[in-house]
């Protein structure tokens, strides 16, 4: 060891160790053996597996490898926990939310430490932030268990939940997962990743020592296997999944059809933008923050980052100063930066890639110093010289691995920054407001940190656009994802199968009785498909009749094929600016096309008398009600405001509902007119473009609608209509890879295959699993649920302070 | 490289000609954006930390960077006697055998003109310079004249380093070339004497004005940028400090010239002490933890650093009245 004098002359730092000592006691007391958590109990597993500390490659716990016979006791557990959780007050259940959050902080530094040891990463993080972030979690949602029940009025928990989480923040995973969970009045099996399993067996220990009812949160360990046999558990209700996308997309099919409700926060590429005019030095320190933290193991590390070419050389010199003095090394080190990859297989992985970019041309540049060899260490990397198709560019790395990009204008820099399947997250660098503010709503990505990166509440909704996933974790938008409205337990079945269209001609419109008495022929009528605001023929250029339930023939329409949804898509894609229209403009538009509906409204009614079999007096009713709906949804138009969370630094949250840009409606083969508007409309109202494919059976309403929407002055390719096999527009729907959700009214298995067929792009869906809603009744058939559905929250981020 | 920073340049090699007042249009665009310049800070401290032997060490060497002052209304020639003494020997002769030390000292003594002649006299022999603070200290607000002849006269005493005051109005209302002139006049009455500027950080208002006064500063001959008087209500503080040093590694990396940083006012403790080191350490590198480039302007940090040492050679917890008062 260096004596005081020569420490004096050289100014090194020292080693800064901290202790295992806690954390290695408490494994002893249990052996360093762990068996599952079921029913408030330790359980001894069947079978087990080695947990290793990445950082010295030492095996330091055995945990058990969870067979499906021990999900399914979990979730028996939980199952019959539910019943007594549920029951609960929001009081009595906030009351152990805040209980759980008291012992994370009084146990935070054992909790900091073991996490180090199972996962690699710093000291610094898991002790100043993943763990204060775990406890602010838990008060967080304290606080919405106590007002759930008035906040999320006539909603009521799912059941129960089985939550799959990933290694690279293995407590607070826990926590976004459980405590939202918890407040809602579910109950929880989970399963921590196979290669960090230990916090999350610390964490139930302290539900058992806060007494938390037993079978409320349930723990079994173990890889994939275990992780599978939760998905396909028949009596889960919701699966809220962290992870890569490929297993996403996995989950995606397997929990097709089975009601189960899906929450996926994905993989990432999110891009990191800077603008000539920013803090350049302050930059820098945030680059660390997107790239070097926790090695990179981050879902939305920022990982691409844009430069202005104007500045780009500047940036690369202060990037490579900057890499010079990061330490890599013991995690265990108070003074370490980065610290160990988490397992041999991601090491391998990031090697790799790093490769395959050398190969495809990129420049690669390391820091001058060794990482240490005897654990898994990767050195911070910078990549420049990236073209936007280099794999780099394109894939996640999940490593110390930054590429860089220059861009010359702020359209490039947004369309590089989109130009990935990915849309978890992004960052802007710029000291201009106005840049700032007109960039942020342009990225798809669900959080966006203006001057700042990876920073993250309990108050703030994280999540992704895109193939990053769908659902939000956090503040308000995140307890949606474990709420379900009341009246839904209770509907009846929808029609199943579906009505199939026949290409033929109908047997002639005229019942016998008026043929041939001697009036004049009424002139034919087409009922075409409406593309991009025209009137467009089938490319099949079949048609199908139509019949009133009488079976009396009574037109026909067109039938729609895969190139009419291809082209419908297409001319959505035209109208992306209603989305950026005022929503002034878009409410009085909404208005104007209720007055022209009332106009028509007798018109309506015959339809609704002559097709679909309505006596005069109910189809009336229903003319109104559509008028009304109208009026509902011009009136939300410019009421749907986001929110300004409170998240406890000095920025304004703001958390903005935006539209998914287009989305695929397939409509209720009831209710042929009120059914159609009460699901096009909010989408439209939020912004979106829409594809709808109305009732099959009964076409001619929606139809006859866009003579109104012609002379209402809604843009053209904001509302498109396809007619036809709905089974099979809804199939090319899902797996268009441009629409970015996609609302499903038929059948159950009807549901079951849009659900699977959306996992192509991991398009948010919402289905009704075969239940038929009333349309009539105000509760089912209109609502802030719709709108909520016809948006994405994104999540802001804007420090300020000058 | 940027518009901005081939200015920059030009503006340099103008300077390094004859001093002549470069073009400074282009301070106004720097940019500082205190919400990152905080987080930056506020984090630094769980990124690096020093212990046991690496934190005496630390700590002996920011003793050789205290400027000890006293800089009050009743200062006497027996006062700046007593500082004198414990600035030629700050620690106990104990410790320092036992840490295996010695021929530590502080960085300067710093006391008003008028006490020069005192503190000259009894740090004769020592080594240790005697810095002075001039120009009307600390409001500033005196006709210039006379704050240059404050200068010579402190120089004439015997002060081998002069602190001197800005106008705060000049960065308050944008005269960037007036700040040029008033800096580079000072520099020019201190003659051989070293110039530490005082941007009294506390009366600027803005991160962004103390980075554009730091950089004018430095353009025009400041030896050292220092943060604060004292006697503002804000004295030195790490997001103020992280802002002025950047400022230093930019006017480095342009003018290959090293500008030394001192804060001054606030910091007491040894821990605030390792705090500003490690800052300086990351930002600036090894050469800016040596007392010709970096300064502490404290009183009472030294009794404190005094009590870590002990701390650390006994095992013990200690008090202040075991170490000689100053």
């Amino acid at each position: 060891m260096p004596t005081v004098k020569e420490i004096f002359a050289t100014m090194e730092y020292g080693p800064a160790p901290e202790s295992p000592d806690f954390v290695d006691a408490w494994l002893e007391k249990h052996g360093r053996r762990f068996g599952h958590f079921i029913n408030g109990r330790f359980v001894d597993g069947s079978s087990t597996f080695e947990v290793i500390n990445p950082a010295n490659k030492a095996v330091i716990a055995t945990v058990s490898q969870g067979s499906s016979a021990e999900i399914d006791q979990a979730v028996q557990a939980a199952g019959v926990a539910f019943e007594h959780w549920r029951a609960l007050s929001g009081h009595e259940r906030a009351r152990y939310l805040y209980a759980i959050a008291r012992q994370v902080q009084k146990h935070s530094r054992l909790f900091a430490v073991l996490e180090t040891m199972d996962n690699g990463k710093p000291i610094r993080e898991t002790r100043d932030i993943d763990i204060p972030l775990v406890a602010r979690h838990f008060y967080h949602h304290a606080g919405w268990a106590q007002l759930a029940s008035e906040v999320f009025e006539h909603c009521g928990p799912l059941g129960v939940c089985g939550q799959i989480i990933p290694w690279n923040f293995p407590l607070l995973m826990l926590a976004w997962k459980a405590a939202p969970a918890l407040a809602a009045g579910n109950t929880v099996v989970l399963k921590p990743a196979e290669f960090t399993p230990l916090s999350a067996l610390l964490f139930a220990e302290i539900t058992q020592q806060i007494g938390l009812p037993a079978g409320v949160f349930n723990l079994v360990t173990g890889d994939g296997r275990t992780g599978e046999a939760l998905v396909e558990h028949p009596r889960v209700a919701k699966i809220a999944f962290t992870g890569s996308t490929e297993v996403g997309r996995i989950i995606r099919q397997k929990t097709a059809g089975s009601g189960k409700k899906l929450s996926l926060e994905l993989g990432g590429k999110s891009p990191f933008i800077v603008f000539e005019d920013a803090d350049l030095d302050s930059v820098v320190e945030g680059v660390v923050d997107a790239i070097w933290f926790n090695q990179g193991q981050v879902c939305c590390a920022g990982s691409r980052l844009l430069i202005q070419e104007s500045i780009a050389e500047t940036m690369y010199a202060k990037l490579r100063n900057r890499m010079e003095n990061l330490r890599v090394g013991n995690p265990l080190d108070k003074a370490i930066d980065i610290g160990a990859i988490v397992a041999p297989v991601q090491l391998q992985k990031i090697e790799s890639l790093v490769q395959q970019g050398t190969k495809e041309g990129a420049s690669c540049w390391q820091p001058g110093w060794a990482v240490p060899t005897e654990g898994l260490f990767y050195p911070p990397t910078l990549f420049t010289n990236v073209e936007p198709a280099g794999t780099l560019a394109q894939v996640e790395v999940f490593g110390p691995v930054l590429v860089a990009m220059t861009f010359r204008t702020p359209a490039e820099a947004v369309e590089l920054a989109n130009n990935t399947p990915y849309g978890l997250a992004a960052s802007i660098w710029t000291e201009n407001v106005n840049l700032a503010l007109d960039i942020a709503p342009k990225i798809k990505a669900g959080v966006v940190w203006v001057n700042c990166t990876n920073v993250f509440d309990g108050a703030s909704g994280f999540g992704g656009y895109r193939e990053s996933g769908f659902g939000r974790e956090g503040g308000a938008e995140g307890m949606y994802e474990y709420l379900r409205a009341n009246w839904e337990h209770n509907l009846p079945d929808a029609e199943e199968p579906e009505f199939v269209p026949r290409a033929e001609p109908g047997i002639n419109a005229e019942s016998p009785e008026n043929a041939g008495n001697g009036e004049a022929a009424t002139i034919d009528r087409t009922p075409k498909l409406y593309i991009g605001g025209k009137q467009a023929r089938p490319d099949s250029g079949y048609s199908y009749p139509v019949f009133d339930p009488a079976g009396k023939h009574r037109g026909e329409a067109g039938l729609g094929n895969r190139k009419d949804i291809r082209n419908a898509v297409e001319a959505a894609a035209k109208a992306s600016s209603w989305a950026k229209s005022a929503a002034h403009l878009r409410a009085q538009i909404l208005f104007y096309i209720a007055e022209n509906l009332q106009v028509r409204a007798r018109e309506f009614a015959n339809r609704l008398v002559a097709d679909g079999g309505y006596s005069a007096e109910s189809a009336e009713r229903e003319v109104t009600a559509a008028i009304e709906r109208t009026f509902y949804y011009a009136s939300w138009a410019d009421k749907y405001d986001g929110r300004i969370h409170q998240t406890p630094f000095r920025n304004v949250t703001l958390a903005m509902p935006e539209p998914w840009g287009i989305l695929g409606i397939v409509c209720p083969e009831t209710n042929p007119l009120l059914g159609f508007l009460s699901l096009v409309l909010p989408a439209v109202a939020m912004g979106n473009a829409v594809v709808a494919v109305p009732s099959a059976r009964y076409p001619l309403a929606a139809t006859d609608l866009y003579q109104v929407f012609d002379t209402s002055d809604l843009p053209a390719g904001v509302i498109n209509i396809v007619t036809g096999n709905q089974l099979e527009l809804a199939k090319v729907l899902a797996q268009h890879l441009e629409i970015a959700a996609l609302w499903f009214f038929g059948s159950k298995s009807g549901s079951e295959m849009v659900e699977r067929e959306s996992a192509g792009n991991l398009k948010a869906t919402w289905v009704t699993h075969g239940k038929a809603r009333d349309w009539s009744k105000p509760e089912q058939a209109q609502g802030q649920e719709f709108l909520r559905h016809a948006t994405q929250i994104k999540n802001i981020w804007v420090p300020y302070g000058e | 490289m940027d518009s901005l920073d081939t200015t920059f340049t030009e503006s340099l090699l103008q300077e390094r000609d004859s001093w002549a007042r470069p073009e400074l249009d282009w301070v106004k665009a720097i940019a500082v954006n205190k919400s990152a310049v905080e987080r930056r800070v506020s984090t630094l401290a769980g990124r690096r930390t020093v212990k046991k032997e690496w934190q005496a060490a630390w700590l002996l060497k920011a003793i050789t960077c205290i400027d000890l002052t006293t800089l009050s209304g009743d200062d006497t020639e027996g006062k700046v006697h007593r500082l004198c003494a414990k600035a030629k020997s700050p620690v106990r002769a104990d410790l320092l055998e036992a840490l295996g030390v010695t021929g530590i000292t502080v960085g300067a003594v710093c006391v008003y003109p008028t006490m020069v002649a005192h503190a000259v006299r009894a740090l004769n022999g020592s080594n240790i310079p005697v810095a002075s603070v001039a120009t009307g200290f600390p409001s500033g607000l005196m006709p210039m004249t006379q704050r240059l002849e404050e200068i010579r006269y402190a120089v004439d005493q015997g002060a081998a380093e002069i602190d001197m005051v800005i106008t705060r109005e000049l960065v308050l209302t944008g005269r960037w070339d007036e700040l040029f002139d008033e800096v580079a006049a000072c520099k020019d009455a201190c003659g051989r004497a070293h110039l530490k500027v005082i941007l009294a950080t506390g009366e600027l208002a803005t991160l962004r004005n103390v980075a554009r006064a730091s950089m004018v500063a430095q353009l025009a001959g400041a030896d050292f940028i220092k943060t604060s008087t004292g006697k503002e209500t804000e004295n030195a503080t790490l997001p103020v400090t992280l802002t002025m040093v950047r400022c230093i590694r930019r006017y480095y990396e342009s003018s290959g010239r090293k500008v030394g940083f001192k804060p001054a006012g606030g910091i007491r403790s040894a821990k605030d002490a390792l705090a500003w080191q490690v800052l300086m350490k990351e930002e600036l590198g090894r050469d800016w933890l040596e007392p010709e480039l970096f300064r502490f302007g404290a009183s009472g940090l030294l009794t404190d650093i005094e009590r870590q040492l002990e701390h650390f050679v006994t095992g013990r917890y200690s008090a202040n009245y075991r170490h000689p008062a100053a």
